[in-house]
């Protein structure tokens, strides 16, 4: 049971052939059964998710209307905060936190009655493309274990692709739910930025930060994000617009007359073999579906990579500001006569790891007067280039696709000495954030040189979310027929259970 | 070429109200000579005719009904203090002696 899709999972609990419950504690005890391999959780809430899947039950059995995934276990990245469960980013700063609150993200997961079984491993706050940068040990890629699960929403997909959990949430600053679900062969989309709330998220960077969906197909994808989608008054920066149709378009996954450009500077060059040869075929494969294949350009998207790590790292400087040891998180060096900037300074040496460290040194250069408009003015003349090249590639198509990262993934400890040669992970999913367009991943088959699972990239423009998921639907159920059997019967079996 | 010295790097972290190592400031500064080459390319095509985006979406002034509604009680609030008193956080000396 725990290998159906959630929408599988959703329909059996509609039919009354199974429970809640029984659904919850499957998950449970697969956790329990493969976690400390996988180590996709940080906490596992196994009381209050029994006690809610009892909740929708009991509302079932009285025959209550219930929403589509009613009763169906998710996974929850750390960034999230949850009334009364411990929240930390990954990060030591913020150990035995408990949010007096619930993120907007939560409380509809709640009014949706999607169980939460617990919180997953992640880069600290967000920054970082394998989640080796969580301050309580990196997860492990289910594929193989000696592998990177991505990042930095690792814990979500992982638990994913070792069927931990149907459903997970993400968030995606620069790919941290798309190169993720790229090298797990899992579904992971970043909607519009504004489609869906980012009050309770704990800020990395404010402009380019937006939660979304992740699962093992672009259905269930569809399912959750209307379930977390929709303006939110206590976010400032939320769209005032009806969510769209996602799940019509994931149902329908008609690209008939569609126009499908491909960026011809996210391919080639510096990206792996099997990676290409996936990408080439898909493409094919949306052909034969109906679909026009066209070639795009985007000449500032060599741009972004460099952009990015002046804009994030900014943003990051000023809203890390926040954690300073006064009012909740981690306090060091309180002793008699201990100054606040001591204690300031004490705390955050000892609360943020290494990246961290680096990003907000980084940002507090590129802001400081007499550098600002080098670095963080240029940075943001450059989003304005690639907003630009994506309004006229949109003009020629209707999507945009590529291969969602360069490679397969790494092993784990390979790059982490080397700040660079990790930023490149990002550098196809980078311009999506930019703009702050919908971008998705889903699984397009494994790299013949090394039998990793490699990610195909849809995007599509602002509040037009829909159209990938037509797209990516199409391009599911081709490779589905032509495969025979999900990609995830491929990985290895974990845990003895089938 | 861009770089930072050691010294560079302690006032940022300074100003970051960051406490760093010796080891950790020469690191810093040996590692953001690449990183400032790397992201400084985005000075070669951001020209003075170029406008500058901050956010992603056009929204000015996004405001709502002025309606009081339901906020955290006070124990909530102070719910993950490192310390309180009397209903409030307490904190470490903010100003000198004199």
């Amino acid at each position: 049971m725990i290998r159906n899709s959630a929408s599988e999972m959703a329909a059996k609990l509609a039919a009354g052939e199974t429970t809640s419950v029984v659904l919850t504690q499957a998950h449970l005890d697969r956790i329990a059964a493969v976690d400390t391999d996988v180590h996709a959780f940080l906490y596992v809430d196994t009381e209050g998710a029994l006690a809610q899947a009892a909740a929708v039950d009991a509302k079932r059995a009285k025959g209550e209307k219930l929403s589509p995934l009613a009763g169906v276990p998710l996974a929850l990245k750390d960034v999230m905060a949850q009334k009364g469960i411990p929240t930390t980013c990954g990060s030591k700063i913020l150990e035995g936190w408990r949010p007096p609150y619930d993120s907007t993200v939560v409380a509809n997961l709640k009014k949706n009655d999607i169980v939460i079984l617990g919180k997953t491993n992640m880069d600290e706050f967000a920054m970082g493309s394998s989640t080796e940068n969580s301050a309580y040990g990196p997860t492990h890629n289910p594929w193989d274990l000696t592998r990177i699960p991505g990042g930095s929403g690792g814990g979500s997909s992982a638990a994913l692709a070792a069927f931990e959990a149907p459903l997970a949430i993400g968030t995606d600053t620069g790919g941290s739910i798309r190169q993720p679900a790229a090298v797990t062969g899992t579904v992971g989309v970043k909607p519009t930025y504004g489609g869906v709330s980012r009050y309770g998220l704990v800020a990395f960077s404010s402009s380019l930060d937006q939660a979304g969906p992740c699962a093992r197909t672009v259905l269930d994808a569809a399912l959750l994000h209307e379930a977390i989608a929709g303006h939110d008054p206590k976010d400032a920066t939320s769209i005032n617009a009806p969510v769209p149709q996602v799940v019509t378009a994931a149902k329908s996954g008609d690209v008939k007359g569609m126009k499908i450009g491909v960026v011809k500077e996210l391919n080639g060059d510096g990206y792996q073999p099997g990676v290409r040869a996936r990408f080439e075929e898909s493409l094919e494969l949306l052909a034969k579906a109906g679909a026009e294949i066209v070639e795009v350009s985007a000449p500032n998207f060599e741009y972004a990579l460099a952009a990015y790590y002046l804009i994030a790292p900014s943003e990051c400087s000023s809203n890390l500001a926040r954690f300073d040891a006064m009012r909740y998180g981690l306090r060091v060096g309180d002793i008699d006569g201990a100054s606040a900037e001591s204690v300031m300074n004490l705390t955050r040496e000892v609360g943020f790891g290494k990246e961290v460290k680096r990003r907000i040194i980084l940002g507090t250069y590129a802001l400081s007067s007499g550098y600002y408009d080098a670095y963080y003015g240029s940075a943001q003349k450059v989003r304005t280039l690639i907003t630009q090249d994506f309004t006229k590639a949109f003009e020629r198509a209707d999507v945009l696709v590529s291969p969602t990262c360069p490679t397969t993934a790494f092993k784990i400890g390979e790059k982490a000495n080397d700040p660079l040669a990790m930023y490149l992970n990002d550098i196809a999913t980078i311009p999506v954030n930019m703009a702050g367009i919908g971008g998705m991943s889903l699984p397009s088959g494994l790299a013949d040189e090394d039998g990793l699972p490699v990610g195909f990239q849809i995007m599509s423009p602002v509040m037009k979310d829909e159209r990938m998921y037509s797209v990516g639907a199409a391009l599911e159920a081709a490779l589905l027929s032509k495969w025979g059997a999900p990609l995830l019967d491929k990985a290895p079996i974990m845990g003895g259970v089938r | 070429m861009s770089s930072l010295s050691r010294d560079d790097v302690a006032k940022l972290a300074g100003l970051a109200r960051i406490e760093m190592s010796e080891e950790e400031l020469v690191n810093l500064s040996k590692e953001f000579t690449v990183i400032l080459d790397a992201v400084a390319r985005v000075q070669e095509v951001a020209g003075a005719d170029v406008e500058a985006t901050s956010h992603p979406l056009p929204l000015r002034n996004v405001f709502r009904p002025d309606v009081v509604v339901p906020s955290l009680t006070p124990e909530e609030a102070l719910s993950g203090a490192p310390a309180q008193e009397e209903q409030r956080f307490r904190v470490p000396q903010i100003l000198g002696e004199e």
